[in-house]
């Protein structure tokens, strides 16, 4: 029973600290948070793993399989593409504008 | 020897799991702005790289061979689907993939719980895994069947406006009973569990499609990002069913990040939750405010070359961008704009409202694939007091975060909704393909208001032929 007490704390405090964090985040940058957790929650990727090796029976084996294929989806995905939309923000920075200007002088 | 059962060790894999999820709540922190951001979402994602890699050494030993090449076939199946996915999709539907994504988590954790209820019926399953588990089957379901429906309303599969059934909400009602009496009757401990579960599968899946098809497209976004805290939520209850701590943690900061999403957003279209997800807003509403737009008279079309005059000898342009600019595929020819803009000496902002775009931040995400400098990007608050001070306003492919009727006209579906004042500057000029209305089937009076100017046709050539403009100047 006190593993149950452990982890509602965890869960209780995650929500807190995820609330904290993510209440900083400027609208600027709203879409990239929004995948960004999108491919965090793909962390039921673990759940799948940890049953495979208990799995009975095709049809177990099947769901499991896609399960897998479903989180890997999530987060390969989700991060691959928060990476790409955030590697666009670009500021106005002297070294990052000369950077700009040499790209378009060539 | 020692070394592999250290690694299999139930402490190793706990330690992991915490430098997991300090790295996942840490590279979250470098979010909050756009410069620590890219390297905040690979600190993130080489936390899950440990959470992953510590899980499977906990597997360790592998009953059986299989499992290490079916793990590795699903891996490699969502690796084929992801990565293309990622790479190519377009900044514009970034809304469906967010979509999608958050669809495929949610079916995983709805088949998770199937997978889960059959190894322990009948079995001595302790009652709280067994509720949690409860939870993430229903809400996984709902959750990948809602995305998938956002999915395809967003892409135009699906038409955007609402779908309603007669009786609709009885329906759902009766659907959320369904669901959750068949979960307490899987707790107590019936014996058909295994008809009892897949019938919550079935009926949160009817239920997943049904919210979400009475909602209009304009609302869309807040679904996704409810149906995104949703996916945490259950990833996190799926956590505790299974005693895994960065399950649990890395959950609930998506489902918070979802909730307070999802609020400001709602917020920011002076809507409520529960509005939104009762349905049936846009597309139906047009006939009252339709009527008082055309009483307020005829609209001014205007030239590529007066505007162009307009702009270069303004002292302060502001420019209002919406989706339709980036329809047209117009940011590159507005980028080129503002800097010909800047080369005659003119300040150039951009006004970004919560909500342009299709979903919180989008056109921010739009600009920056133009390269325009995230420092000239002004959100609503910080730009609405310099409406007064600017000489001419570009709106370009916005209506409804443009419309003044949000402010003076209570009888506007849309009343209440925080908006661009851009009807305080000096003079507008607005872009637009035709006369059609918003994305959500409004009148904009701002089309009507004597020092607003319409220039009809494409986003892109308009715009192109202004900038051609100005530099002949």
């Amino acid at each position: 029973m006190d593993r149950l007490v452990t982890d509602l704390a965890v869960l209780v405090l995650a929500g807190f600290v995820g609330y904290t964090v993510i209440s900083k985040v400027p609208n600027t940058l709203h879409t990239p948070l929004m995948s960004g957790t999108n491919a965090i929650h793909g962390i039921v990727v673990l759940g799948g793993l940890l049953l495979m090796s208990q799995s009975n029976g095709i049809l177990e084996k099947v769901l499991l399989v896609i399960a897998v294929a479903f989180g890997t989806i999530n987060v390969i995905g989700g991060f691959l593409v928060t990476d790409r939309m955030l590697g666009m923000f670009k500021a106005k920075d002297p070294p990052k504008a000369a950077d700009v200007d040499a790209k378009d002088e060539s | 020897m020692l070394g592999t059962v250290f690694l299999q060790s139930a402490n190793f894999v706990d330690a992991a799991y915490i430098l997991a999820f300090i790295l996942l709540i840490y590279g979250m922190t470098g979010l909050t702005g756009p410069r620590t951001a890219v390297r905040g979402n690979q600190i993130a994602a080489v936390g899950m790289a440990i959470a992953v890699i510590a899980t499977l050494l906990r597997n360790g030993e592998f009953h059986g061979s299989g499992t290490v090449w079916l793990i590795l076939l699903g891996v490699a199946i969502g690796t084929a689907i992801g990565v293309p996915a990622a790479r190519n999709v377009k900044m514009t539907a970034m809304p469906q993939m967010v979509a999608l994504f958050n669809g495929v988590g949610g079916g995983a954790v709805a088949l998770i719980a199937w997978v889960e209820f059959r190894h322990h019926f009948g079995g001595d399953w302790p009652l709280r895994s067994e509720v949690f588990e409860l939870f993430g089957a229903i809400v996984g379901s709902i959750s990948f069947w809602g995305s998938n429906i956002a999915f395809g309303k967003l892409q135009e599969i699906l038409p955007g406006r609402p779908i309603k059934l007669p009786g609709q909400s009885l329906i759902n009602l009766v659907l959320l009973l369904v669901t959750v009496a068949s979960a307490i009757a899987i707790a107590a401990g019936t014996h058909s569990q295994a008809l009892f579960i897949l019938g919550i599968l079935v009926a949160a899946a009817i239920l997943g499609n049904m919210v979400v098809l009475p909602i209009g497209g304009a609302d869309m976004p807040v679904v996704i990002s409810l149906l995104n805290a949703f996916t945490g939520l259950s990833a996190a209850a799926t956590g505790v069913a299974l005693g895994n701590s960065v399950m649990i943690v890395a959950g609930m900061i998506v489902g918070a990040s979802g909730t307070i999403l999802t609020n400001l957003m709602a917020k920011a279209m002076n809507r409520s939750v529960p509005a939104i997800v009762a349905g049936g807003f846009g597309g139906a509403v047009a006939a009252p405010v339709g009527g008082a737009g055309s009483e307020g008279g005829t609209v001014r079309s205007t030239s590529a070359q007066d505007v162009a005059i307009q702009l270069s000898f303004a002292r302060l342009v502001v420019i209002a961008p919406g989706y339709g600019m980036a329809v047209a595929q117009a940011q590159h020819a507005v980028r080129e704009l503002e800097r010909a803009l800047e080369a005659k000496g003119v300040e150039v902002k951009y006004a970004i409202h919560p909500v342009a775009g299709r979903m919180p931040g989008h056109m921010n995400v739009l600009l920056a694939e133009a390269d325009v400098p995230y420092d000239l990007l002004k959100e609503m608050d910080d730009i609405n007091p310099e409406f007064s001070r600017t000489d001419v306003t570009l709106v370009i492919g916005a209506n409804d975060v443009t419309n003044p009727a949000a402010k003076n006209e209570p009888g506007s579906p849309i009343y209440g909704m925080p908006i661009l004042e851009v009807d305080k500057s000096s003079a507008v000029v607005v872009l637009k393909r035709s006369m059609a209305s918003g994305f959500a089937g409004i009148d904009n009076p701002l089309f009507y208001d004597p020092k607003t100017s319409l220039l009809f046709g494409d986003a892109k050539a308009s715009v192109s032929e202004i900038t051609a403009e100005v530099q002949a100047l």
